[in-house]
């Protein structure tokens, strides 16, 4: 059972590291990544299509992290060129999404719900899992010992510094939001290709914000964010698990209960009741040479 | 005039863009225009169904823009939508017997309460803790749902069904319907929403409260140096906020259901968002965005039968664009530099 439990935590954490390690690239920029939740999803869809497309989960995924890209290039157009408000144009972002997956899901599939089911030899086996891991080693080394892993940090941090050294900030921006769309697209496309067998509407249901939250709580470094994106995913696990068993008496724990934890969690720890999280000085606004 | 011209632009401009997604789908965007004004418009029915979606989109927005005029950024409205009408039906279920208007009255207070609790919340973490009211208020809106979905499911079950609802309220709290709307369920709460729009606007204009509320939200340093405590503002302002989406409750409940169901609510916290900033944070501008997005709603709750290929989807497509239309400051600052050179 807990061999079980530890797979389960593993496999259902994987969308959310790698959608919390673009929001990552994007926040540490400078730029809050509200949008996670609709790149994700746009992935989600646009993975499922590429795989009953070509049979084969990798290109699947190619089309999921392209999907992910190209709104992301809507957000940024919006929040770096035009300078809209980041929150508001980010919810824009997830609602366009939530249309437009059942929009072209009718078009192609006649249906709104869900695309056809993907054969379980055409999806991921496991693969996703490793890769997730993979990109938090690179993302370490990336973030802390190549030039451009500091220029991301100083358009986030210090973007005057940024400009008075030469690099244009608001092109790094556009760099990290196109990357987090990338990573975003391709969590997106974890949810369906590999722990589901299609794409389903609003299957991304609040994965986005969770893994913004994991985010938070990793201090917006790398491997913390990981870990904290297994919390979530324990607690994922957790609740598909103990649904029904009876804890005390003959009453089971409601369901509802172990849903919310890591919500609440995120709550307690960015009051600052367990640890201590600050965001990129200068997240939020957009950058205008002097 | 270039206040009621840029919203009037944008929206022009989210919708022919909108519009035009519909040519992928093999439609004449011209004939989608056409179902949606019949949709929204064409009947006594059609036009009450608008007015009751346009209804709660009043109280979301000003829930939204309220905050807003104080520098905050209320996501939340959907969990504290969600938790007032819980509270309102939990009323309604646990004191059947109360009668009219003790009732109503009743309900509507706890609809209120359980909506300001909500958002005293998060008001209190910014003003307090110092963490970011955007985030708090999303994971309170996944929390709002799971205890509406644990009070549904577990305590007020509805036993004579198995849709995920309470159990019905009591006779006394029904509010009265129009009639003239054939069976549309516009109740009480649509005059009530107008009231409390008109309210919002002497709140935040015409008293001390407001003034200083609004003062945090144009300068927070000034508004401090001239003796406001900022903190305390934001947290009624979270407040006023809870309350005012809590207050959707009366009409979902009292108005239309007579229970809680889950799920009842198509976004409306979210779309609250794009009322707000249509309307400009201004409780007029909200009514008149709140109209609009709820013959959006309405409207397009019928391509899925009238169409081929177009779903009702489309309106989150139009709304989205909308909202980026509208916040947009770079494209209308360049347009304000061109129309000036």
């Amino acid at each position: 059972m807990t061999g079980e439990l530890v797979a389960s935590t593993l496999r259902v954490s994987t969308p959310l590291i790698f959608a919390a390690l673009g929001g990552m690239f994007s926040e540490r920029s400078g730029v809050i990544n509200i949008a996670l939740e609709g790149l994700m999803l746009i992935g989600s869809f646009a993975a499922a299509v590429g795989t009953l497309l070509t049979h084969s989960p990798w290109v699947g995924s190619i089309f999921g992290m392209a999907a992910g890209v190209l709104l992301a290039a809507v957000y940024a157009l919006f929040v770096i060129r035009l300078r809209a408000n980041q929150i508001v144009a980010g919810t824009a972002i997830n609602m366009l999404a939530m249309g437009l997956t059942p929009f072209f899901c009718k078009i192609l599939y006649d249906v709104t719900g869900s695309t056809p089911s993907i054969p379980i030899g055409e999806r991921f086996h496991s693969a996703p899992l490793y890769l997730g891991w993979a990109l938090v080693a690179v993302c370490v080394v990336w973030m802390k010992y190549t030039p451009t892993g500091l220029w991301v940090s100083f358009a986030g941090e210090h973007p005057k510094a940024l400009d008075a050294a030469g690099i244009r900030v608001n092109r790094v921006r556009w760099a990290a939001v196109l990357v987090s769309g990338a990573l975003a697209g391709m969590g997106g496309a974890s949810l369906s290709i590999f722990l589901s067998s299609s794409f389903s509407r609003d299957m991304t249901a609040g994965r986005g914000f969770m893994a913004l939250a994991a985010l938070i709580f990793g201090k917006w470094k790398p491997l913390p964010t990981a870990l904290a994106c297994l919390l979530f995913g324990f607690a994922d696990a957790v609740q598909i698990r103990l649904q029904g068993v009876a804890v005390w008496g003959d009453h089971p724990i409601p369901v509802q209960f172990i849903q919310i934890l890591p919500y609440l969690a995120t709550v307690l720890v960015l009051a600052g009741f367990v640890g201590h999280s600050r965001p990129p000085k200068a997240i939020g606004t957009s950058f205008r040479k002097g | 005039m270039r206040k009621f011209l840029q919203p009037i632009l944008a929206v022009v401009f989210g919708l022919a863009l909108g519009l035009g997604f519909t040519r992928i789908a093999g439609e004449s965007p011209w004939h989608v225009l056409q179902i949606l004004g019949k949709s929204a418009f064409g009947s006594s029915y059609d036009l009450g169904m608008t007015l009751f979606y346009s209804t709660p989109l009043i109280f979301t927005g000003l829930a939204v823009a309220v905050p807003l005029q104080a520098g905050l950024f209320n996501i939340g409205a959907e969990g504290q939508l969600t938790l007032g009408a819980l509270a309102a039906a939990s009323v309604g279920a646990l004191w059947p017997g109360l009668p009219w208007p003790l009732a109503p009255a009743f309900a509507t207070m706890a609809a209120i309460l359980a909506g300001t609790v909500w958002g005293a919340i998060p008001g209190w973490l910014r003003a307090r803790r110092g963490s970011h009211e955007v985030i708090n208020t999303i994971m309170l809106n996944f929390i709002a749902a799971g205890l509406a979905s644990y009070v549904t499911l577990y305590l007020l079950k509805n036993p004579d069904t198995q849709n995920p609802e309470t159990r019905p309220i009591g006779p006394g709290y029904h509010l009265l319907q129009f009639g003239f709307f054939n069976g549309a369920p516009v109740s009480m709460a649509l005059p009530l929403a107008v009231v409390t729009a008109a309210l919002v606007s002497i709140l935040l204009w015409r008293t001390v409260l407001g003034y200083e509320l609004r003062a945090v939200g144009q300068n927070e340093s000034a508004a401090r140096a001239a003796g406001i405590d900022t903190g305390r503002m934001r947290i009624i302002a979270m407040c006023l906020a809870g309350g005012l989406a809590g207050l959707v409750g009366v009409g979902e409940v009292l108005g239309n259901a007579g229970k809680f169901r889950l799920g009842f609510s198509p976004e409306y916290g979210f779309i609250g968002i794009a009322v707000a900033l249509l309307g400009r944070n201004q409780p007029g501008g909200v009514v008149a965005a709140a109209l609009l997005f709820g013959a959006l709603h309405k409207g397009t709750s019928d391509l899925d039968l009238e169409t081929e290929h177009v779903t009702r989807e489309l309106s989150l497509v139009l709304q989205a664009l909308i909202i980026l239309s509208v916040s947009a400051e770079g494209l209308w600052s360049w347009m304000k530099k061109r129309s000036e050179a």
